[in-house]
């Protein structure tokens, strides 16, 4: 195979006599060139716009009018709905949630992906085993992992709590309520959270591990460096962009998710865990008032550019080297 | 049966760009086998897949069998293709890698069984039909790989560097099928090759390429002893020509014919001092490395190839008497680098 | 080494805990489960069926899993339909921009059902097709397409060109060649496309959540932790069942074919 053939010879030797095509030149086609290439996939294209892009659309519309659930007709009501949502007390603690829940758990997740990961990165007995049963939170489906921790730390029955009065650090009546106290709450949402996602980002960064050549943490031992050198001169700088992929990936995922809140807490107690994507839900499908939901979950968007963007960067870098 | 033919073809793949195969005009002969030779990036590989039809041409035409084929897709110009990895379809026997053209052709099912035990027992394959390709060895999925192209009963060969996946062993006896099996059937074959002894052994006729230019046409022995310019002189023969400067001429002459003065015939001899610098003893042949001396060559660097029947022995940094028989020289314009009529120059 | 084994046991004691605890609840008899003085841990008085038999005889259990697993082949077939295709094209016939149409289809798996739940519930009662499983089954393909588009695109292009090359000089169109030759050629491909959009459909919370509301037409995912609560009573006992029933054979599957969709998720970071 020399696919290189095809375009080496750009530069006329000494000795080539210059070109002299009959016509001009022109770029030619492979056969079955492009109109084949757009039928096939313009009917896939087509159907993930008339779902993505025009309900997205449509959420604009719906931000910048009076829609209701039952409502006819539209008004244009301008950047209204914008500046209710942002003068609302709930909207804005559902935006400082979101924060919270989110570098909260991200940070989290990182650091224990990358543990984990490590641990993972070689072979030994059982590793299949041990692999199977850290991914149980991400291949189960969410909500069902969620409610299992809902029984977990149930206000009367949890295990954790009979651990504790067992281990005499808590009487049984002044037990730690894991979703009926604000902070307790929020604290168990953000750990519920990274118990689903860290087994997904364990594996993308084991991928990055296993990616990096050998030779080169032997070359740093026969150099004389221990393990945390190694980790932080050699490991962690030639994980960097597999690093950002896991991280976006999880703010993705975090952010933009309702799963877990709406399992353990439906946003409660009073609203102490309630996210923007949860917030949208609750005024927009269940509230009926689609226009305010809308210009909520729009919110999402900057999010979701920045991320996006960077995630290009990490592409397109790694087209580049 | 039928011929191939070019006509100004032309392959531009970057606009702006110098084309991997310019203007080329060439006409096989019927039932010939014609060897495409150039080193890689040449544009030998391009010029195949524009008249397998996998590439569109810039410019030019192509006609087989004297009907202008630019139009027509790869399966309705009745050529059979084997590619360099053999492209054996992997998930398919051996007995269906056969069959699949005739199902892709909608030849009656019937006919099926008959015409793949005539192509596989033609290439002796008979007993590897209910084989998947990996379980080949590298000869035995060449031999597939032909009995494929040979079951549709094409008018047109087209093989595509069918030798390089193999290991030098296998390589000569793989030749030797590929030989025989041409002689048999008497197709027309086209052969990709960058490899110049697979070239000459097989090639009725060679096509010389550098650069997607034709360099030269013609019998192996007529491309060896003539070459029709100094890429050609080089690119053919190992090791490559001796060329000399002098004024607007190039001369050349093979390092076979640079020998001991002694060995050469007095009339037509071109006395020439040799310093050797480096020996290589290679069983049947030595090369001498070395450059000219006490001649307006001083320090030209030149190769001599001696067959093991010249049993002198030759020390390093000794100075001899060599030669080379004047009828034995190449002449060469040094602007164009094209061949011309000999010259009389002044060696010393 | 020790600190290496317990990392490994700390995590896989943490991550696997919950589903520890479905297996235990599914067999606890109800007085047991309810009284704080006993050790959660052993079973104190006999294991029961019971919550088995109340999940599968009394609920509609069977049914949610029945529509999931339709809805879920449906979704396979209209991403295989539409994603098979596309993602040739782009491999194979678009040329430089085709990496970039790739990126860009990846792209949207990004954006999340938070973000379009709301004017998408509108289109679905506007197409009647609120409360039916065929709500999701139209709506989950945009975001199988883009990621199985995407996996297909990086399968189809290992695939060596001249397999191509030659079934088109053995006489079949372009199109033929992609039909008869690089789709037997890719069954393990397709097979993980497969897997990857049944396991997000059995996943998907938001979207059923808000689309389908009767009981009897749920997605398990969703049909579970609503309809096993009734008012303020929780059936720990079958919930937990379903949850370990449910989850279990989809951890399973998903985890065979797990390196591969990572493949597709690192975009290009790790060669």
């Amino acid at each position: 195979m020399k696919p290189a053939e095809h375009n080496v010879e750009r530069c006329g030797g000494a000795s080539a006599t210059p070109p002299s095509p009959r016509e001009r030149p022109r770029v030619a086609r492979r056969p079955g060139g492009r109109w084949l290439g757009a039928a096939m996939f313009l009917p896939a294209i087509l159907y993930v716009v008339a779902i993505i892009g025009v309900p997205f659309l449509m959420a604009f519309l719906y931000a910048v009018g009076d829609v209701r659930v039952g409502s006819v007709g539209y008004h244009f009501v301008g950047l209204e709905n914008f500046r209710s949502v942002l003068h609302s007390p709930a909207f804005r603690r559902s935006l400082f949630n979101s924060v919270i829940f989110t570098v909260g758990s991200q940070v989290l997740v990182i650091v224990g992906a990358f543990t984990l990961a490590l641990a993972l990165r070689d072979k030994f007995r059982g590793r299949g085993v041990v692999r199977f049963l850290v991914m149980l939170p991400w291949v189960a489906p969410v909500s069902l992992g969620a409610i299992g921790w809902k029984w977990i730390l149930d206000s009367l029955y949890s295990v954790i709590n009979w651990l504790l009065v067992a281990m005499h650090l808590f009487r049984q009546f002044d037990a730690p309520q894991w979703l009926g106290e604000p902070k307790l709450a929020m604290m168990s949402v953000i750990l519920v959270h990274t118990w689903h996602v860290l087994p997904f980002s364990t594996v993308i960064l084991l991928a990055g591990l296993t990616a990096i050549p050998r030779d080169i943490p032997e070359a740093a031992a026969v150099d004389g460096a221990g393990f945390w050198r190694t980790l932080v001169h050699i490991t962690i700088p030639m994980m960097r962009p597999i690093l950002n992929v896991a991280l976006l990936f999880g703010i993705i995922f975090t952010f933009t998710d309702m799963t877990v809140v709406y399992i353990l807490t439906r946003g409660g107690p009073y609203d102490s865990t309630q996210v923007v994507p949860s917030l949208a839900f609750f005024t927009g499908i269940l509230g009926g008032d689609l226009a305010e939901g809308a210009a909520i979950s729009l919110f999402l968007v900057p999010i979701l550019v920045i991320v996006a963007y960077l995630m290009l960067r990490v592409a397109h870098r790694a087209e580049v080297t | 049966m039928a011929v191939v033919e070019t006509r100004g073809l032309t392959k531009v793949f970057k606009e702006g760009q110098l084309g991997a195969v310019n203007n080329v005009d060439l006409v096989t002969r019927e039932g010939e086998f014609l060897v495409f030779l150039g080193p890689s990036g040449s544009g030998k590989t391009t010029l195949l897949r524009m008249i397998a039809g996998l590439e569109q041409p810039t410019a030019g035409e192509i006609l087989i069998g004297g009907n202008v084929v630019n139009h027509l897709s790869p399966r309705e110009r009745r050529i059979a293709m084997v590619f360099q990895s053999y492209a054996l379809y992997p998930h398919l026997s051996v007995y269906n890698n056969i069959a699949f053209p005739l199902k892709a052709q909608k030849i009656k099912k019937e006919l099926h069984r008959e015409k793949v035990e005539w192509a596989s027992s033609l290439l002796g394959i008979g007993g590897l039909l209910d084989r998947k390709p990996r379980e080949l060895s590298g000869g035995e999925r060449q031999r597939v790989a032909l009995a494929r192209a040979i079951v549709r009963e094409p008018t047109v060969f087209l093989l595509d560097e069918p030798l390089s996946n193999l290991d030098a062993k296998l390589r000569a006896s793989a030749r030797e099928d590929l030989e025989q099996f041409h002689k048999r059937i008497g197709t027309t074959t086209i052969y990709v090759t960058h490899d110049q002894v697979e070239a000459m052994a097989m090639g009725d006729r060679i096509v010389v390429l550098h650069q997607g230019f034709v360099r030269q046409i013609g019998t192996p022995k007529e491309v060896y002893d003539d070459p029709a310019d100094t890429f050609v002189a080089t690119f053919l023969g190992s090791p490559p020509m001796n060329l000399l400067e002098s004024d607007d001429v190039v001369v050349g002459f093979r390092p076979e014919h640079f020998l001991p003065a002694d060995r050469l015939r007095e009339g037509s001899r071109i006395p020439l001092r040799f310093r050797v610098t480096y020996l290589e003893f290679l069983g049947a042949e030595r090369i001498l490395y070395g450059s000219l001396a006490g001649s307006r060559f001083e320090e030209k660097e030149v190769l001599s190839r001696l067959p093991a029947a010249v049993s002198e022995a030759f020390q390093v940094a000794s100075v001899y008497d060599f030669g080379v028989a004047s009828e034995s020289l190449r002449f060469f314009d040094r602007q164009s680098e094209k061949r011309t009529q000999p010259k009389a120059i002044a060696w010393q | 080494m020790l600190g290496h084994w317990s990392v490994i046991v700390a995590f896989s004691v943490v991550l696997a805990f919950p589903f520890y605890w479905m297996l235990i609840t599914t067999f606890k008899q109800t007085s047991d489960l309810y009284d704080i003085t006993n050790n959660p841990f052993i079973f104190n008085a006999r294991p029961t069926l019971e919550h088995l038999r109340l999940l599968f005889g009394e609920t509609l259990y069977l049914r949610w899993v029945g529509n999931t697993a339709l809805a879920g082949a449906l979704v396979v077939f209209i991403t295989l339909l539409l994603a098979l295709p596309a993602a040739y094209a782009l491999a194979r016939l678009t040329g430089n921009w085709g990496q970039r149409l790739g990126i860009a289809i990846f792209l949207t798996y990004l954006v999340p059902p938070t973000l379009l739940f709301i004017p998408l519930s509108r289109v679905i009662s506007l197409l009647g097709l609120q409360d039916t499983i065929w709500s999701v089954v139209v709506v989950y393909p945009s975001f199988t397409i883009p990621f199985s588009t995407w996996l297909l695109m990086g399968f189809f292009k290992s695939i060596p060109k001249e397999l191509e090359d030659a079934a088109m000089v053995d006489g079949l169109t372009r199109f033929g060649a992609f039909v008869k030759l690089v789709i037997p050629i890719s069954v393990s491909g397709i097979l993980t496309v497969v897997i990857f959009a049944f396991t997000l459909v059995t996943q998907e919370f938001v979207y059923a959540l808000t689309f389908i509301a009767p009981e009897a037409h749920q997605m398990v995912g969703v049909g579970v932790p609503t309809f096993l609560v009734r008012g303020d009573v929780y059936y720990w006992g079958s919930l937990m069942a379903a949850c370990l029933i449910t989850s279990l054979p989809i951890a399973l599957v998903y985890n065979l074919f797990l390196d591969r969709f990572i493949a597709g998720f690192t975009v290009g970071a790790v060669k």
